[in-house]
């Protein structure tokens, strides 16, 4: 289960607008790659071009050595967590059943499946409760729950715990961490929280004026990197 | 009196029946063909083609009944291009007709309804491996509130229609005679307090409907 994410060159703009200008990016099989940068820099852009949400204008997305991916292995292969949880209005189990029954999986692999994701996420007591009733932390563990139960080889995260409380932040932190212990699956991690890219990510980025300025790991990133830029954002100099 | 009972409730189950079949038929199209336009017009953005199809759904909207009734009896009469059929006069060319009036009511409401659920939930759906007509039932089942008042605003105006239904079912005592025809008449015979009695079942009809479909709508909802 190794896959591994390449980016030549990915130009995207939105009207006149140019958010990603020539982006290079690669990431190995079962690493755990922190993308950072401020608040538009284009980091979702990026992240729903590599899930194949998006097309690319130009440039090259080769995900698990095929190229331009057009969202076919989603849901399969690749899982997306978005920033802010959108869950179907169901019950939690339901939510989280949801892939498992579009494969046409049989309904106890389904039920032990969804139980075992729903226990790792703290949420085994929610399990017949409304989706639309919970708390944005809770919803966000089942929006997590509901991607890791299909298990993808390739994760990405989009800032999945901004805005919530820590106990969430640290508990799904923990559930990806896990996650990636269990199944090796390589995953992307999209954060404005450094302290989180520290903790969960072997290695980062620095995505700036529409290009990757700068990939380390998480010790040379955030303690020595070369770029002058990325010194002025880890240190917090950067205004944004 | 027994008989007019009976007479009664054959009228007032044909009104079900044909009010039912057509709505289901309406539904059957215009829920898919409203998800359709929604959904398409979110992936690609606003087309020419798309512009057009959701005018023509709307401009429908406005169709007079007796307008569709003469067109639907054109198309049945013995002459017409489906007159083979035998549709003319009959329970079933009633509900063709009806599916004209009916269908682009069901299909706009729809649209509706799908084009405002959230972005986000539908591309939660594709990420989850949902595609084609699964993203489509997805989101249907989504913004099924909205999806069920189109059903229910359907029946209202099939149950409630009387041009289309007087031209192509002939309004025939035992045959295709339904409440809104049978009120025509009696008001016509000035036999007010049969017609109003008449119009009392159709609301009750009308109502026993929406009462299940509003079961429907709010299990699971609130
Ligand atoms: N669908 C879109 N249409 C127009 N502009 C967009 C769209 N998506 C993103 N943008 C713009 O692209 C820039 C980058 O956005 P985004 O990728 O969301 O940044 P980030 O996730 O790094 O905060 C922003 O200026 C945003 O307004
Ligand atoms: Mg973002």
């Amino acid at each position: 289960m190794t896959v591994s994410v390449r980016l030549r060159g990915v130009q995207k703009s939105f009207g006149a607008k140019r958010v990603l200008d020539g982006v290079d990016l690669a990431v190995e099989p079962q690493e755990v790659f922190a993308l950072v940068g401020p608040s538009g820099a284009g980091k979702t852009t990026l992240l729903r071009i590599v899930a194949g949400l998006d097309g690319p204008d130009a440039g090259e997305v080769v995900v698990d050595g095929t190229a331009n991916p057009r969202s076919s292995g989603l849901g399969r292969e690749v899982g997306l967590v978005m920033q802010r949880p959108a869950v179907f209005r169901r019950t939690v189990f339901d939510n989280v059943a949801y892939g498992l029954h579009l494969q046409g999986l049989p309904e106890e692999e389904i039920d032990r499946r969804v139980s075992a994701a729903l226990d790792r996420v703290g949420l085994r007591d929610a399990r017949d409760a409304k989706a639309w009733t919970l708390s944005a932390g809770e919803a966000q563990r089942v929006c997590f729950a509901r991607a890791a139960v299909l298990r993808p080889k390739l994760l990405l995260l989009d800032e999945f715990t901004a805005n919530l409380d820590p106990a969430n932040v640290s508990l799904l932190e923990g559930a990806v961490t896990a996650y990636h212990r269990e199944t090796q699956a390589t995953i992307v991690i999209v954060t404005h929280n450094l302290f989180q890219a520290k903790r969960v990510a072997r290695r980062a980025g620095l995505l700036l004026g529409g290009k990757l300025v700068e990939t380390a790991d998480v010790e040379t990133f955030f303690t020595n990197p070369r770029n002058e830029r990325t010194r002025a954002f880890v240190r917090g100099e950067m205004p944004y | 009196m027994v008989e007019l009972s009976q007479e009664l409730l054959q009228i007032a189950g044909l009104s079900l029946y044909v009010a039912a079949s057509s709505t289901g038929i309406a539904s059957l199209l215009g829920i898919p063909l409203g998800a359709f336009l929604a959904l398409r017009e979110e992936a690609r953005g606003r087309r020419p083609a798309l512009t057009i199809a959701k005018a023509i759904v709307f401009t429908l909207y406005g169709m007079p009944p007796v307008l569709a009734g003469l067109l639907v009896y054109i198309l049945l009469s013995k002459e017409g291009p489906l007159g083979a059929l035998g549709l003319l006069f009959t329970p079933g060319g009633m509900i063709f007709a009806q599916v004209l009036i009916v269908t682009p009511i069901v299909t706009g409401v729809a649209y509706s309804a799908v084009a405002s659920v959230g972005r986000d939930v539908k591309e939660a759906a594709r990420t989850l491996g949902a595609r084609g007509w699964a993203l489509a039932a997805t989101v249907i089942v989504e913004a099924r509130l909205g999806v069920i008042t189109a059903i229910m605003v359907g029946f209202g105006r099939a149950i409630s229609e009387v041009g289309a239904v007087l031209i192509v079912g002939g309004n025939i005592r035992g045959a295709t005679r339904v409440l809104t025809t049978a009120i025509v008449l009696e008001t016509g015979r000035g036999n007010f307090t049969e017609a109003i009695a008449l119009g009392l079942i159709l609301l009750a009809v009308a109502f026993g409907i929406f009462l299940v479909l509003y079961w429907v709508q709010q299990r699971g909802y609130r």
